[in-house]
This record gives C-alpha cells, structure tokens and sequence, in this order.
C-alpha cells in the first residue's frame, strides 16, 4: 500500500444541519412518582435533575423515591396482582397491544426524548430504539393467550410482583425489554429506570395510563442506586430483574442468596468481533463501525475487541480509519449525526481514564480528527492498535467508542484470545466459508454470536450471557420463563 | 494526490485475490447513504454538481442528426431561465452521431463521449469494435464508452477482456476510455468487484455500470462495489480512476445518495466532473425542477423545462 496515498474527507461537500424538530416536544418542569396509576410526589419530597448531556442544559426533575416510596409501589402492585393474573389471558394481551400501538403513534415524541436525555442520535432513536420498544410489546402480547403452549404439560404461573432496575444506554428499549414479558405472563411491576436517562420512562408511564391499565399493574418510579436497593431488598418482591454492570450485578447477586426471589441479570461484556482474512472485507469494516460506535459504544454486547487476521489485519486498519473519518459526531438530534453524546460526565471521565491507561500501556491510540462541540460529554471514536491480552484495554469493559485491535494468525489463536475474558456476551464472526461460522460458534462462549453482521436484535431471539455476563434469557420464547412459575 | 495516470503494467490480475462482497452488508450501507438527510444550501451545491457531472445521453436506433442537435443545444442551454447554471459534461451519442454533437457543440467546453465496440452487445470481432473506436475518435469523440464482453468474462475468458480493453484504450490515443460492465448481465456482487480490477487493471480511466439496455442498470449497490474497487485500487497504484453509473437514475433525490456516497467512499477528490458522471437522459430536468423549488419554493409543471 502506497503510503502518502490518503483520502480526503474534511473538505469539499458538506452537509447542512438538519436538526429534528422538538417543536411538538412538551416536557413538563417535574415528574412526579408513578405509583398505583396515579402520579404522586416523593413522600420525602426530593426531587433530581435531568440534563442533556449533549449542551449540559436541564431538561426536567424527577422525583427521588425512597425506602418509603419503593414500599408503597410494591403494596400498589401486590394490590393489583390478584384480578391482573386471574384476568382472561386474551385481555391482558389486548391491554399490552396498546401499549404497543400508541408507543407506534408517538414514536417521534418519544424518539426525540430519548435523544434529549441521553444523547444517542436521533437516527438510532428512531430507527433501532423506538421501533424495537414497541416491536417486544407486539411479540409479548402474541404470547399472553399462548403461554402453555411454550412450556407443553407443564402448568404455567406468574410469579408475583417484579421489580426491574434498568440501564441507561437503552432505556426506552431496556423498559419494554422488561415490561411486556412481565405483564403477559401476568406478573406485576415496579420499574426503575436509571438516574440520568429516566424521562422516556416517565413517559412510558403515561402511556400505561393512557391504555387504561389497572392501577398499581405497572408502577415506575425514579431514584439512584439507593432506590434500586431498597427494590431488590424489599421482602415484598418476588422477582429481580437487572441489566447493568456486572459490578452491580454481583451486589444484587449477594443481597439475593438465602432469598426465594428469581433473578435474571444481563450484565457487562468485551465481544471479540472477529474478521477472517476471506471475509467481504468492506462490510466487516462496516460491521467493526456498527459493533463499537453504535450508541457512543454504550452497549453491553458492543464488539469491543477487534480480532483480525494478520495477513489483512492492515488493510482492516487503513479502511477502518478512512471510514471513521466519515462519521459525523456531534448533534444527537441532527439526522445526519452518526455518534452523540457520552451519556454522562461520570462515564465520559471513566472512558477518558481509559484513554490514558491505553497509552500508558504503549497502546497506539488514533481518534478520527472530527471537531466536537464545545458544551456537553463528547469522545470522537477511537481505536488502539498494538495492545495485547494482558493490557487493561483489552480486558475491563469501557463502555465507550473505544475499539482494542489485536490480530491472530490461526483460527484456534481467535478462539483462545475470543475466549479469554471473564465476560461472554456477545461475539462476531466475519468469513465468506459457512463452515467456518458453524465451527466457529460451537467454540466461542457466548449468549449471542452475529456471522457476517453485529448488533442486530431481534424480539423473537433470545439474549443473555455466559460467565460474568449475566443469568437468564431475555427475548424470545425463552424470555418468558424468567417470569413464570412451571409447576407439573 | 497524485493526479497523474500512472502507466501500469498491463498484466491480467489475480482475479481470485480480490476480496468477497457480502451482499447484504453492501444494502445495508446503501440504507445509511439514502438515510442522510441532504438540506438547504448543501442541497443546492448539490443538485449543481449533479448537473455538471451529466452526460447528457441518447442512445436510440431512431437518433438522427436532428435529434442530436437538439440534445447538444440543450446541453449548452439548460435552463437559462436560470442564471448561474454550470452545463453537463458531455454528450453522449453513437459513433455514427459523433459529428453532429461535435458541430452542434462548437468549441464549448462540453466533451462529446461516443458509445462504441459494437454497443451494447460487444457481439462482434476485435477487429470490427476497433474500427467503430477509431471512428468515433476520428470524428471527434473525447471519451470513449466502450462494453466489456461479458460473455467472455462469464466463460471465464479474462484474457480475452483484459486484451481487448488493453486493445480499445490503444485505439482511443488522447481519448478518456469508459468500459461499460453491464452489471444487469454479470449476475453478483463479487462479479462486479472482480470485473472492475480487472477493468482498472487493463486500463480504463472511468468503470461505467450499465449501457441502459439492460435491466438492472445502475443501482447504488453496484456503485458501492465499484468505487470501493477504485479505493483500492488507487490505494495501490496512485492512480485516480473515474466513476459513471448509468441508466435509471432519473430522480435528483437519488442523484444526491449517489454523491453521499461517493464523498463517504472516496472522498472530495472525486466531487468533480472529472472523475464522476452520471449517465441519464432525463435526470437533468429532475435536478432543474428542484433546484426551481429550492429557490422559490413551489415546484413547477414539468412543461416549463425543455425535454431536449
């Protein structure tokens, strides 16, 4: 390869803004608790803000629940448990239908907002989060009349009152993920949605109220990690579901033993995303982009590590840096933006921690050479060649645009290196031999494995981890079983 | 950059070495390209570049010289109604017609591509496409369109396209040679991929998708393909070679995917006429229609903008 053959990105053409309008946006100054089909204030009367982390500007504040509020909401759903699971199976469907439906109907509110308070680009927003959001409640409402047919000869139960604690990096996506198995196996709900991206669901719970459900089926309230404690620790809860960091995942692991409560937990990752020298070369370029800079890399199964084969491991390289030099980082809002903003300023110190160490462990580190707006958490998109299994990059999980690049000679090299990580989540599979993929998966450790493509989900396909990365399936047939009782 | 063509070895090349194309890796990036939301002034560049990158093109058994005339006299006058208009860049006509443009253009700054080697078929003796190259040369033709023998290329005959091209870009002496692939015929993407190399390989200073008489013609996949050739290919040579998707692009909104496209693959070196065309007969007036709406803010009848 000829070397002072170069490219030009950052000249000629350009694209104008073409901002979303946020005119039909109405967000009130506070939310207030959802809590038995009513929103009511905080019994302490505390309140937090929540920022646009793309112009630090506040947005709204929300209600702080505390130990006492958490107590209320599981009364409110033990209340409504009873007629809810001894409703016709049909009209619990029909109840999650709605939801569905107006989600659809509102989808460009609800886009908007998500962008607004977290900072994905709005291209995500309303492409991936939001059509998939309502897509779980579509597939879910199928299976509420049909739950003995996915367990045959077993006698099926809800389990009771579910409380759910959800991440910031999809949390529109993550609540449906939650909320649609639960309420068509007929369990009730308390949800907490994280402390700096929980205006999407306040507006979820709007939508509940909107569909008429019965008071106290789906209760959302919002807090930090004090209320999400005071969830798995209440005594009234019968079921635990988590998706965070797996750091997280241990303490609710703890306070769980000795209990009789269900849990699932989707936690961390570090997918090996690995490219074959006979892949289709482009696409695995564009498959590398799609795996660790979609959603500012906050995606638990983001293909983290890059796995490429020596002999094409330069070629890799050099396509990859012209097309991050093509992405558009900035606006979340703006259609044409392809990386938002980092969700938070504590995130964005933790990955810029993790820029430093990259070097310090003699990691060469390029970042595409786009300008970022001055207001708000940016981090341009960033690779490390030259790291190794050992190096801090390689194994802990950055949950930012960051991609570690290591090449393999032989595929047992890929496995191994695939392989060694206390996580296993996720994975990807670049070759143009279908033989190759079949081997390839039955060696990999991993819930999910993407041959020839990343990220795609799905609501009729499973989803969970191996190892450190979780328990239990989400999605899919198998997704119901997190919330049901199998008796003989 | 290296603007300057770099004389290449004339060697068939490996054609087993040139990477996979995974087709439905390729429509998923085309999506990304049609979902980019092209507004306002960077609309405007746009649909101006568009229309300096047209050739202008009929290629029809009932062309007569009267036609051709009319066809150069609206390359020249686009829509003066409208001033401040750049006009295409060349006239595309059948070697017979060559003459005619080349009058009809006077000393204009607008080329006069020729279609040639016994278009659109290249059913016939080297010998015979040789002449109709010299011809069209000979009569005036700045730029020669040329069609691969995909029947060959199919057989897995490549010696025999690599020398014919080899053979064709001689006859055209100071001619720009186009080769036409016709992609509608070569049946997959890894085809296209393999046939454009070789094309590079041979000689060709533009890779052209389609003649129009098949279906499909141009598509953005298939341009995808090319271009992503073309990168490597100047990534390992040095040498610059041009882009020419033709038949169906008709709609200026698609016009603008095309060069978001382009400036994602290959970048601003390629944003000139130079180096990128599009082969359409009515998409000029598409591109008029809008760049009218964007000025004024109505769209008007399309009897207000002259067919030819």
């Amino acid at each position: 390869m000829a070397p002072d053959n170069k490219l030009a990105f950052d000249d000629g053409w350009q694209y104008s803004p073409a901002p979303e309008s946020t005119d039909h946006i109405k967000l009130k100054k506070k939310y207030e608790l959802y809590i038995g089909g009513e929103f009511v204030a905080p019994v302490e009367g505390k309140y937090f803000d929540t920022i646009n982390p793309a112009n630090e500007e506040k947005l709204s504040k929300v209600g702080l629940a505390s130990t006492a509020d958490v107590d209320k909401a599981v009364k409110a759903a033990r209340k409504a448990f009873g007629a809810w699971s001894r409703l016709k199976a049909a009209e619990r469907g029909k109840y999650i239908y709605r939801i569905a439906r107006i989600l659809q109907e509102r989808s460009r509110e609800f886009a908007a907002i998500e962008s607004l308070d977290g900072g994905k680009p709005i291209r995500e927003s309303r492409d991936i989060d939001v059509p998939l959001a309502a897509a779980h409640f579509f597939y879910y409402a199928g299976w509420a009349d049909k739950l003995e047919y996915a367990f045959p000869g077993r006698n099926v139960k809800p389990l009771g009152v579910a409380g759910q604690v959800i991440p910031w990096n999809f949390p529109l996506l993550m609540a449906s993920w939650k909320i649609a198995p639960a309420l068509a196996c007929g369990n009730t709900i308390i949800l907490k949605p994280a402390e700096t991206t929980p205006l999407t669901a306040m507006k979820l719970a709007e939508v509940v109220a909107d569909a008429g459900l019965p008071p106290g089926v789906v209760n959302i309230i919002t807090g930090a990690g004090d209320t999400g404690a005071a969830i798995v620790n209440h005594p009234g809860v019968d079921k635990i579901a988590f998706t965070g960091s797996t750091d997280v995942g241990r303490i609710i692991q703890k306070a769980l033993a000795g209990t009789d409560k269900k849990y699932t937990l989707e936690l961390g990752g570090k997918a090996a995303n690995i490219i074959f020298a006979d892949a289709a070369i482009d696409q695995a370029v564009e498959g590398i982009v799609n795996g660790i800079f979609f959603n500012q890399g906050h995606v638990c199964c983001a293909g983290s590590r890059l796995l490429v084969q020596e002999s094409v491991a330069e070629a890799v390289i050099q396509k990859l840096k012209d097309r991050m030099e093509t992405l558009i980082v900035g606006d979340p809002l703006d259609k044409n933006t392809d990386i938002g903003a980092i969700n938070s300023a504590a995130q964005l110190k933790s990955i810029e921690s993790y820029l430093a160490i990259g070097q310090e462990e003699g990691g060469e580190m390029f970042q595409s050479s786009c300008s970022v707006p001055d207001q708000g958490y940016w981090c341009r998109p960033t690779i490390f060649t030259g790291v190794s299994q050992s190096n801090r990059v390689v194994q802990e999980e950055i949950f930012g645009p960051v991609l570690a690049i290591q090449t393999f000679r032989t595929f047992d090299e890929a496995v191994s290196k695939a392989n060694n990580t206390p996580y296993g989540l996720s994975g990807g599979i670049w070759t143009d031999k279908g033989a190759k993929i079949f081997k390839m998966t039955q060696s990999i450790r991993a819930g999910v494995i993407w041959a020839n493509t990343f990220n795609k989900f799905d609501p009729t396909s499973p989803f969970g981890g191996y190892k450190e990365s979780g328990v239990g399936r989400e999605g899919g047939m198998h997704g119901l079983d997190a919330y049901l009782k199998l008796e003989a | 950059m290296n603007l300057s063509a770099v004389p290449v070895a004339a060697n068939l090349p490996d054609l087993s070495r040139v990477p996979a194309v995974d087709e439905v890796g390729v429509n998923e990036r085309v999506a990304r390209f049609q979902s980019r939301s092209i507004k306002t002034a960077s609309k405007v560049e746009a649909l101006k570049l568009i229309l300096s990158m047209i050739d202008l093109t009929t290629l029809e058994g009932q062309d007569t010289p009267g036609k051709v005339r009319q066809l150069s006299q609206k390359a020249i006058h686009l829509h003066d109604a409208m001033p401040g208009l750049p006009h295409v860049a060349a006239v595309c006509v059948y070697p017979t017609m060559v003459g005619v443009a080349k009058e009809a253009l006077g000393n204009r700054d607008i080329n006069v591509a020729s279609v040639a080697t016994a278009f659109p078929s290249g059913q016939a003796p080297l010998s015979v496409k040789l002449d109709d190259t010299r011809m069209a040369v000979d009569a005036g033709a700045s730029e020669i369109d040329m069609v691969i023998s995909r029947g060959a290329f199919l057989a897995g005959n490549y010696e025999l396209v690599f020398d014919e091209i080899v053979a064709i870009k001689e006859a055209c002496g100071d001619a720009h040679l186009k080769v036409i692939l016709e992609t509608g015929e070569l049946g997959t993407l890894d085809r296209v991929r393999q046939a454009s190399e070789l094309a590079m390989r041979a000689g060709a200073d533009f890779i052209k998708t389609s003649t129009g008489k098949i279906q499909p013609a141009a598509t953005m996949q298939v341009t995808l393909v090319m271009l992503q050739a073309i990168r490597d290919y100047y990534y390992a040579t040095g040498r610059m070679v041009g882009m020419k998707p033709a038949g169906g692009i008709s709609k200026a909104k698609l016009a603008v995917h095309y060069l978001v496209m382009l400036r994602e693959t290959l970048g601003s070196a390629w944003m000139t006429p130079e180096w990128f065309r599009f082969g359409a007969s009515s998409l000029a007036n598409d591109v008029l229609m809008q760049l009218r709406k964007q000025a004024t803010g109505v769209y008007q009848s399309a009897d207000y903008f002259s067919k030819d």
